[in-house]
Formats: C-alpha cells, sequence, structure tokens
C-alpha cells in the first residue's frame, strides 16, 4: 500500500506575468522514485524547487494551491508556517553540477550537522561516516577525510553531494538532473544508490533521460507548458501512455 | 524530428508484409501440391521455408537494431517486441507447410485412401486466419485481429471432423492405417497453423492495446 509523502491540490506557480505551473494536482508516494520528465521548460524543475521552496528567492514568484508534505504529525503545508530552514533539512536536494563546497570532504558532509547544531566531535563522526557509507562513498574516501572535496571526481564529487544532504537526515531527497554530467559507469552507480536510498527515503528527480527514468522510478510524471499531462506507474507510462502527448514526447515526435 | 526511426520502422512493416505473403504462398502451394500429388511443387515447397527462414533472421536483425539504436518506448516499443514474437509463428507456419511436403512426396506414388475434401477446408481456413492477421498488423485493425481468433474453432473442429473420418477409415480396414496416419499429421499441421496464425493476431492486439490476451 503506497503512503503518500508529497500532496499537492491546484498549485499555481507565476514567475511574474509567467504562468509557469497550471493546476498541478499530484500524490507522490513514500519510499519510491518518482520521475519528472519534459521538454525544457516545461516546468519540470520549476516544481521540484517549489518542494523545498528553492522558488522563493526567485523575484516575483508567487504560488498559490496546497503543497504539503507528511510527516510524524500528518500533512503540513509546505507553503504554510513551516520554518523554511526546517523545510530544507527535511527535503534535501542535490544538484545537476556536483558542487561541492570548497573545503575538506569531512566538512562538507559535517557542514549541515553542523548548522543544526552538533558540535560534538564523536557525533558528527559517526554522522560522517553514516552518510558516506549511505551513499556508497565511503571506501573510496576514508583515508582522505580531510583532503579538499574538490580533488574528488565528478562522479564522487556527486556523491559526496548526496552524502552531505543525507547527512541531515531528510525525508524527502530532490535530485535535479544528477547525473547528466556524469559518465556511465558513475552515472550506474547513482542510479543504484537511488534505488538503494529509496528504502529509507522519498526520491523526486528530474531527468531528460528517459531510459533512466525507465530504469529506476517507480513513477513518472509528464509535464508540458507548464501543466501535469500525465502521472503514473512508470512502466505503464512508457509502454502504453494513456495521452497521445505523452507518446508523442516519449518516442521522440517532438520536444 | 525523427526521419530515421520512421523509415527503420516503415522497412520493418514492409519486411513484416513480404513475411506474410511467403508464408501464405507456401501454403498454398504445399496443399496444392498434396492435392494434385505434384512432388515438383512440394519441393517447390519445401525449398520456399528456406527463404522464408532467412526472411526471418532479416527481420530479427533489424528489430535487434532498432532496440539498440533507438531504445523505442510505448508503441514503438510494442510494435518492434510484437514484430519479434510475430515472426516466430510466421517461421513455424513455413515449417509446417514444408512438413506436408515431406508427406506429400512420401505418398506420391499411392492414391488417397480418402478425398481431401476436409483438409482442403482447412487449408482455405488457415489462409483466410493467416490473411486477416497480417492485414490486421498492417492497418491496425483490432476487429479484424479478433476475427482470426474466432475462425481458429472453425478449423478445429474441421481437425476433430478428420481426426474422427480417419479413426473410421483404420477400424474398418486396419491396411489404411499407414496413410490414414500421415494424412492426420498433414491435418494436425494444418491445425497448428490456425494456431500460429491466432498467436499472430494476438500479438498484433498487444502492439494497439498494450494488452496480451495470456496476460489476462
Amino acid at each position: 500500500m503506497e503512503t503518500t509523502k508529497i500532496h499537492v491540490t491546484n498549485m499555481n506557480l507565476h514567475y511574474g506575468d509567467f504562468h509557469a505551473l497550471k493546476n498541478i494536482n499530484i500524490d507522490i508516494p513514500e519510499n519510491q522514485i518518482c520521475a519528472m520528465i519534459g521538454p525544457s521548460g516545461c516546468g519540470k524543475s520549476t516544481f521540484l524547487k517549489s518542494i523545498n521552496r528553492m522558488n522563493d528567492l526567485v523575484e516575483g514568484c508567487k504560488i498559490d494551491g496546497q503543497m504539503q508534505l507528511r510527516g510524524e504529525n500528518g500533512f503540513e503545508d509546505i507553503y504554510g508556517d513551516m520554518d523554511v530552514n526546517h523545510l530544507r533539512k527535511r527535503v534535501g536536494m542535490v544538484f545537476q553540477q556536483p558542487n561541492p563546497f570548497p573545503m575538506s570532504i569531512y566538512d562538507n558532509i559535517a557542514y549541515g550537522p553542523r548548522t543544526h547544531g552538533i558540535k560534538n566531535r564523536h557525533k558528527l563522526d559517526a554522522i560522517v561516516e553514516k552518510a558516506l557509507k549511505q551513499a556508497a562513498i565511503w571506501e573510496e574516501v576514508k583515508d582522505r577525510l580531510n583532503k579538499s572535496a574538490l580533488g574528488l571526481s565528478g562522479g564522487q564529487q556527486q556523491r559526496l553531494c548526496i552524502a552531505r544532504a543525507l547527512a541531515v537526515e531528510p525525508e524527502v531527497i530532490l535530485m535535479d538532473e544528477p547525473t547528466s554530467a556524469l559518465d556511465p559507469i558513475s552515472t550506474s552507480r547513482i542510479e543504484d544508490l537511488a534505488i538503494e536510498l529509496k528504502k529509507e527515503y522519498t526520491i523526486v528527480m528530474v531527468t531528460h533521460n528517459m531510459q533512466q527514468a525507465t530504469r529506476i522510478s517507480d513513477k513518472t510524471a509528464f509535464f508540458l507548458l507548464g501543466e501535469l499531462i500525465e502521472y503514473g506507474d512508470t512502466e505503464q507510462l512508457f509502454s502504453m501512455p494513456k495521452q497521445k502527448k505523452t507518446e508523442d514526447y516519449i518516442t521522440g515526435r517532438f520536444g | 524530428m525523427r526521419n530515421r526511426f520512421d523509415r527503420q520502422l516503415s522497412t520493418l512493416n514492409d519486411e513484416l508484409i513480404e513475411m506474410g505473403s511467403m508464408i501464405e504462398k507456401s501454403i498454398e502451394t504445399a496443399i496444392k501440391a498434396l492435392v494434385n500429388q505434384d512432388v515438383d511443387l512440394a519441393r517447390h515447397a519445401i525449398e520456399a521455408d528456406e527463404e522464408i527462414d532467412r526472411q526471418e533472421r532479416i527481420i530479427e536483425d533489424l528489430c535487434l537494431k532498432l532496440l539498440l539504436q533507438q531504445q523505442p518506448v510505448a508503441k514503438d516499443l510494442r510494435l518492434i517486441s510484437s514484430a519479434l514474437k510475430m515472426i516466430t509463428d510466421m517461421e513455424r507456419i513455413g515449417d509446417h507447410a514444408s512438413d506436408i511436403s515431406e508427406i506429400t512426396i512420401a505418398l506420391a506414388d499411392q492414391p488417397y485412401i480418402k478425398k481431401l475434401e476436409h483438409i482442403q477446408q482447412m487449408a482455405k481456413e488457415t489462409m483466410i486466419m493467416l490473411v486477416g492477421s497480417i492485414e490486421a498488423f498492417v492497418d491496425k485493425d483490432l476487429e479484424k485481429a479478433n476475427e482470426v481468433i474466432k475462425r481458429d474453432d472453425v478449423v478445429d473442429d474441421l481437425f476433430d471432423k478428420v481426426k474422427k473420418e480417419l479413426i473410421q477409415m483404420i477400424h474398418e480396414n486396419a491396411d489404411k492405417g499407414e496413410q490414414a496416419a500421415d494424412l492426420l499429421m498433414v491435418a494436425k499441421y494444418m491445425e497448428r497453423i490456425g494456431d500460429h496464425a491466432t498467436n499472430i493476431s494476438e500479438w498484433v492486439i498487444f502492439s494497439i492495446t498494450g494488452e496480451h490476451k495470456s496476460m489476462n
């Protein structure tokens, strides 16, 4: 039985006069990977960012409708009186380009927990080790935790960024094209990792790689011109899409 | 946007139609040779089977190339995977036409113990099924595919009829047993051809609807 983690009803997003997301209704289930696909400018990344209020920083951005995150006390409004820092602790994000901070591997991971007030060295050591292990990079970096994170390869940097997101023990991980800058081997490691991580987290991933969506996601949402055209089980959507627009897009007839 | 892919799919379509007409002709030839006890024509049908096998390879290669290069999804994926399954059934039909022709050659120097009317009738029905299944594929016609599947009952009934007649003949005259067994084989091959045409139609339905009968 699926439990909804993110519940969205009649959500609209405007950038000034531009209506970027139109009446979005979607339930994203817990402990699954939900892929967001669609041509550039369709609104999928905007939607992803709205889940942890990254759009708040964009001038002229206005959101109405309902976006809710389910926690221990049931559903809470993301755009209600929830503290943004608390929201971002619960909903982490990994970007397209790996963006490690220019500091040591250890400090990259400890950064979040320290911000949230954890100072105890033993505690931090344990958090760093756990996060790096969860992100499947511990074995590669355990002997050089004090070296700069910038010396890692692209694929390692991306796994480090995933570890950094995990260190604050989020509930949801948003991934914005997390493998588009990586080689096939690193890509496959991140994909394996995502499948591993969904056991404990809910993952929402924007991808331009439709094969990737078919490989790892449970649900797929297809966006076009700010509308959510189709949303459903990945296998169903890619073998027998319900909407002609979906069929045309995934088979490469437009987009 | 995807000219090359569309051209490749249209080639796949053409090759499948070609294979369909090859097997249609091979059944026709095999039955004609059987009825007329024409050994030369029977040999033609056997040779034609090799052509059909080659055609199967060509289509198989094309499908694998399309899977590799285009990583198809949705109806493209259904079309290509259906094609891969359909050609196996089509190839089997070719085998059965060849099997019938081998019996034709074996029986060529003895008069038939009975008129082949029901076997001919079976041939006619299976040809209708086969042509129907190929047409259903070309026209993406669900109704036609379903008609083919229904018609298989007619072929099955005819098989039962032939079987009963032959058993009766063996009862009456055991000397006729050997030829009766051969003719029963011919009828069984025809019945199997009907089954393969049914399978083809089921894959046609899958390529249109995404649902295969066997999944229900």
